[in-house]
């Protein structure tokens, strides 16, 4: 991030060649190799002094990235608000923590298959609601969430309301309940990475651009040739993979899953203050006001003042981003530094 | 010369009232087809059926011999028929380059984002946008917006192109350099189908001319014949109020 840094390599060259052209490639993009030292950074500090709480904080940090970033090709890109984003979070969290207490599947492959039913069923459902535009598609998100968990609540082989207690059993498999965690820490900071690393491939690939135009003026996307309901469908679909497993390996952490607590609204809506928060359509903004909306709600809720408060302090940070910053942190970035632009995507 | 575009017996209403009724007519290959009519006559309609907005109540629309009625209009775009709004419609915080881009990717060519940049280039020198390449679209000026109109429907490289009014809200001097561009359109082979109001452009750019009136084909003929047609100057300043020719409303 420094001034040193070079203009970056243009990011449309995508040499399709040797492995090794293509690594040398990736090692010219700067933003990349950004991404990869957060990644770093966030696996070692906690690991220095063995600091549980600096894990337990930089954790929270990392969900919330994964759901801020992933919120953000929707939201961001194809400008389409979510307000049921959670939905892919809590229902992740139930495929996996299932197949691990009831079928005994290993946390990995778990999770991965929740990934990737989750994004199944998003793709169904997008086909149907992203037909809708505006606040009738922002109710109708609302409504997959909240119908999601009325299911959930009567299904009983989740457990109904009362949700899934993970067995202490499923953690031998990771060498106990202590060395998991550390292992579960681990895995979130890759998946959060991954949602990083895949913001920026989106957004500067052709895919991206589509979405991004679909963004702008829908009607002249498709006008210009954006099949712009396949688009929107893959952008929703694409957008829940991550939170899924993201949402898999938070809750098999926590040891308990119930509806309450997987398909929280309120989680939904602070994932989108972060984004506005950090700049709306950035890898970097939805990240930076993820990491800061969440340190900073680390500190309300130990003070005696504010723990009560804090739900009121994001909507007033809402108002206020949208009335008077409505390009967030980076819009700001961008104005006094305009060449990071290109930099910090 | 052989057919490109044929509207065939097309037929739209919204609600109660007809704005096209039982119109036909056809493009040929690599001309300047005008459209004219007075305000009201369904001449937007028509664009909207024809690049798939919405379908046609009746009538069929083919293209190079396929019939594309009532396809949406990405897929209708990728067959090669680009258009520039009358009203137009920026992808306002992207930079013209961008906006050409998607143009250049999603069009007829379908190209990969590395191999846009060229064409993009291409396409903003014909319309003489190339040093604002880096400006973002909601920045530009009226005129240059309608230059950036075209210049992202030719980055599709289409066969066809739809322009709705594009000398609309220019000054003279803007109005003779977007003719020169729309001759420098056509001298690449692109067959152009343009409404227009500026009746001076229209007269000396079209080599044929269609006049709507009330929806239906009033007209159609070479500039002169229409210009000389009764039926057509009735319409224009007959018993309503008159229009003026050249009027840009």
């Amino acid at each position: 991030m420094t001034a040193q840094e070079s203009s970056p390599a243009v990011e449309v060259a995508a040499p399709r060649s040797k492995a090794r052209e293509w690594f040398g490639a990736i090692l010219r993009q700067p933003f990349i190799c950004l991404i990869a030292l957060v990644g770093v950074a966030f696996a070692i500090l906690p690991l220095w002094d063995d600091n549980v709480q600096l894990r337990e904080s930089l954790l929270l940090a990392a969900v919330y990235i994964t759901l801020a970033s992933n919120l953000n090709i929707v939201l961001g890109y194809a400008g389409y608000v979510n307000f049921g984003n959670i939905v892919f979070f809590g229902l992740g969290g139930y495929v996996c923590i299932y197949l691990v207490n009831e079928w005994q599947w290993p946390l990995a492959a778990a999770a991965v298959t929740a990934g990737i039913s989750v994004s199944l069923l998003a793709l169904v459902f997008g086909l149907g609601i992203l037909r809708l535009r505006g606040a009738f598609f922002a109710l109708a998100t609302i409504g997959v969430n909240e119908a999601v968990k009325a299911f959930v609540a009567n299904f009983e082989p989740w457990g109904g309301a009362t949700g899934i207690y993970l067995s202490l059993d499923v953690y031998e498999p990771l060498g106990g309940p202590g060395q998991a965690l550390w292992i579960v820490y681990f895995l979130i900071v890759a998946v959060m990475a991954a949602s990083l690393f895949l913001s920026y491939a989106i957004k500067t690939s052709k895919f991206g651009l589509g979405l991004l135009a679909i963004g702008e003026n829908e009607d002249a996307a498709a006008v210009l040739g954006v099949n712009t309901p396949r688009y929107k469908a893959l952008a929703y679909s694409v957008s829940a993979f991550l939170p899924a497993i993201v949402g898999g390996l938070y809750f098999f952490k926590t040891g308990i899953i119930e509806p309450g607590g997987a398909f929280d609204l309120t989680r939904s809506i602070e994932a989108i203050v972060m984004v506005m928060l950090g700049g709306i359509g950035t890898v970097t903004g939805a990240a930076l006001g993820a990491f800061f909306y969440e340190e900073v709600r680390g500190v309300l809720l130990t003070t005696e003042v504010f723990s009560h408060f804090q739900l009121v302090i994001a909507g007033l940070l809402l108002l206020v981003i949208v009335l008077f910053a409505p390009a967030g942190l980076m819009g700001f970035v961008y104005k006094r530094w305009p060449r990071m632009r290109r930099l910090l995507q | 010369m052989t057919d490109l575009l044929e509207v065939a017996g097309v037929k739209k209403h919204f609600g109660g009232v007809t704005a096209v009724h039982d119109l036909s007519f056809t493009v040929r290959d690599g001309e300047i087809l005008g459209v004219i009519g007075p305000n009201g006559a369904g001449k937007s309609t028509v664009f909207n059926v024809i690049n798939g907005v919405y379908p046609p109540d009746e009538g069929r629309i083919v293209f190079k011999g396929q019939d594309i009625t009532g396809e949406p209009a990405y897929r209708v775009a990728r067959r090669g028929i680009a258009r520039a709004h009358q009203i137009v419609q920026p992808l306002a915080t992207m930079t013209v380059l961008e906006n050409c881009t998607v143009g250049a990717c999603f069009g007829r060519e379908n190209l990969p984002l590395a191999r846009a940049q060229e064409v993009v280039r291409e396409a903003a020198e014909i319309v003489g946008l190339t040093d604002r390449l880096d400006q973002l679209a909601g920045q530009l000026t009226t005129a240059g917006k309608k230059r950036l109109e075209l210049a992202r429907a030719l980055s599709a490289h289409p066969e066809l192109l739809l322009l709705d009014e594009v000398l609309a809200g220019l000054n003279p001097t803007e109005i003779e350099r977007m003719i020169a561009v729309i001759r420098r359109i056509r001298d690449r082979g692109i067959a152009i189908l343009m409404i227009e109001h500026v009746m001076r452009a229209i007269m000396s750019l079209s080599d044929r001319i269609v006049v709507l009136n009330l929806g239906g084909k009033l007209a159609e003929g070479t500039p002169q014949s229409v210009a000389r047609n009764p039926d057509v100057i009735a319409a224009y300043l007959g018993e309503a109020e008159p229009t003026p020719a050249g009027m840009v409303h």
